[in-house]
């Protein structure tokens, strides 16, 4: 008997990606660290507010200018949003698809109840809701200035210190921010696991990256409501 | 020993199920937990009550067969499969809850039997080498690399019994999966059906059902044969190279 030979007809790179779970995996890992890359910027960035209204706002304008000649204004911030708003997406999608099938997955519950899985993991999904609503609360207050009490145009710095007047200003970004802290730490050593990067060896190097990147990016952007608060930026 | 015992009872895989009390004594320390349930069966036949059906081979921890939720933890709270946990874990006095894996694609025969199939769907896949049958091929003709060797073996240690399911948050079969693809894919003898193997078996894995990876580590920490977290990552970069060389063709 011959042995049935094989016609090895395999879907497209895009189908065969989004249609497993190791691929979906794969599409948030990618859009997570693109995501990640940009917080460390916008971080890095946020702290130049410590050098006055002048340099910061000096700043924001050249986010605006980045890349001309070559570029015409804006372009440049215009290509990161389009990629940003990608990432958030696709993450966000591969996000809910998944765990809808994990839920399916586990149709019924342990009797016995026993805590599973380390804070940050368990709170994945909560954290992912709670950002997503978060990044909608930030936009509007300092991108398009709708809620913000100053809403004064170019006047970034300005802007920042009248979002952190407010008590909820304060509460909604401390939370927030926590929650970046955590997501980035289960995210970030996952991603790299997705990826194949993982191995015996290089796990405590990951577990230690994730880690300190949570924790500085976490201390970066909370330094700014903590130094208008108490009066350090005003 | 005494123990109240709260066991998973359903009488088939239409009918629901609910836990019930059983109080037993004279428990030896050194029984095993599955000769607790036995002791227990006994005592049920000899009452004319339907005993407890759980799954068992070997008793010796080698071939999967048995396993059972212990106090929320697969396998119980050692390290070892269900036929060698030893009673001498648990105090006199204990309760010790008793309930079937629990994943959609593991659904419950009876009592604490689930039919693990899916398993089998997965292996079928491309959990295995194509060669022609004959005689033993010549130990040193395919040279191993001892590094390789190590690698596979720690990955062929898989007995298949579900745990790893059981424990996962997901009900997800990456765990199981990915020992089964690693324990093929770095030996020579596996390296023809490398790609396809990966593929296909993550693909049988996803058509019957099981969750996705969140690498909450629960598996590796419930696998009584010790397959450890990073199986997963090694398989997933299988499976990247693999879809990235399909997609090239």
């Amino acid at each position: 008997m011959a042995l049935a030979t094989r016609t090895d007809r395999r879907p497209s790179l895009t189908r065969s990606l989004w249609g497993s779970t190791v691929g979906k995996k794969t599409v948030m890992a990618v859009s997570g660290l693109i995501m990640l890359m940009y917080l460390v910027a916008h971080m890095l960035g946020n702290l130049k507010i410590f050098f006055g209204s002048g340099e910061f706002n000096t700043y924001a304008h050249w986010l605006r200018t980045m890349g001309e000649p070559l570029l015409h204004y804006e372009w440049a911030l215009w290509g990161v949003r389009v990629v940003l708003l990608a990432a958030v997406v696709l993450h966000g999608v591969a996000a809910y698809q998944l765990s809808r099938r994990d839920i399916r997955a586990r149709p019924s519950k342990y009797v016995h109840k026993r805590r599973r899985a380390s804070y940050a993991t368990r709170t994945m999904r909560w954290g992912g809701i709670i950002l997503a609503l978060f990044i909608v609360w930030h936009l509007l207050d300092l991108t398009t200035l709708t809620v913000n009490e100053n809403a004064q145009p170019g006047r970034p710095y300005e802007n920042v210190v009248a979002t952190f007047s407010t008590w909820y200003g304060n509460v909604i970004y401390l939370v927030a921010m926590l929650a970046v802290g955590l997501h980035v730490r289960h995210g970030f050593w996952s991603a790299a696991q997705t990826l194949g990067m993982g191995n015996a060896r290089r796990d405590r190097i990951l577990k230690t990256l994730a880690n300190g990147l949570a924790l500085v990016l976490t201390a970066g952007f909370v330094s700014v409501p903590v130094a208008v608060m108490t009066g350090v930026v005003g | 020993m005494r123990l109240t015992l709260r066991v998973w009872r359903q009488r088939d895989a239409d009918t629901p199920g609910a836990m019930v009390t059983y109080d037993i004594d004279d428990i030896s320390e050194d029984m095993s937990f599955l000769e607790m349930l036995d002791t227990l069966n006994e005592k049920l036949i000899l009452r004319g009550e339907e005993p407890v059906a759980f799954d068992h081979d070997c008793r010796e921890g080698i071939c999967g067969a048995c396993g059972v939720v212990i106090n929320g933890d697969a396998h119980g709270p050692e390290r070892t499969t269900t036929c060698q946990l030893h009673m001498r874990h648990f105090d006199d006095g204990d309760t010790v809850d008793v309930e079937p894996w629990r994943a959609g694609a593991f659904p419950v025969v009876k009592d604490l039997v689930v039919d693990r199939s899916a398993f089998d769907r997965i292996i079928g896949a491309g959990g295995y080498i194509s060669v022609p049958t004959g005689a033993a091929p010549e130990a040193h003709a395919t040279p191993v690399p001892k590094a390789d060797a190590d690698f596979a073996f720690e990955h062929a240690e898989c007995i298949g019994c579900g745990a790893c399911v059981a424990a996962c948050p997901n009900g997800s079969a990456m765990l199981f999966t990915s020992a089964k693809v690693n324990h093929l894919n770095v030996l020579p003898q596996g390296a023809p059906e490398r790609e396809t193997r990966v593929l296909d078996m993550v693909s049988a894995m996803d058509e019957e059902g099981f969750g996705g990876c969140t690498l909450a580590g629960e598996c590796a920490t419930a696998c009584p044969k010790g397959i450890a977290l990073p199986s997963i990552a090694a398989m997933n970069k299988e499976w990247l190279r693999a879809t990235r060389k399909a997609s090239r063709r």
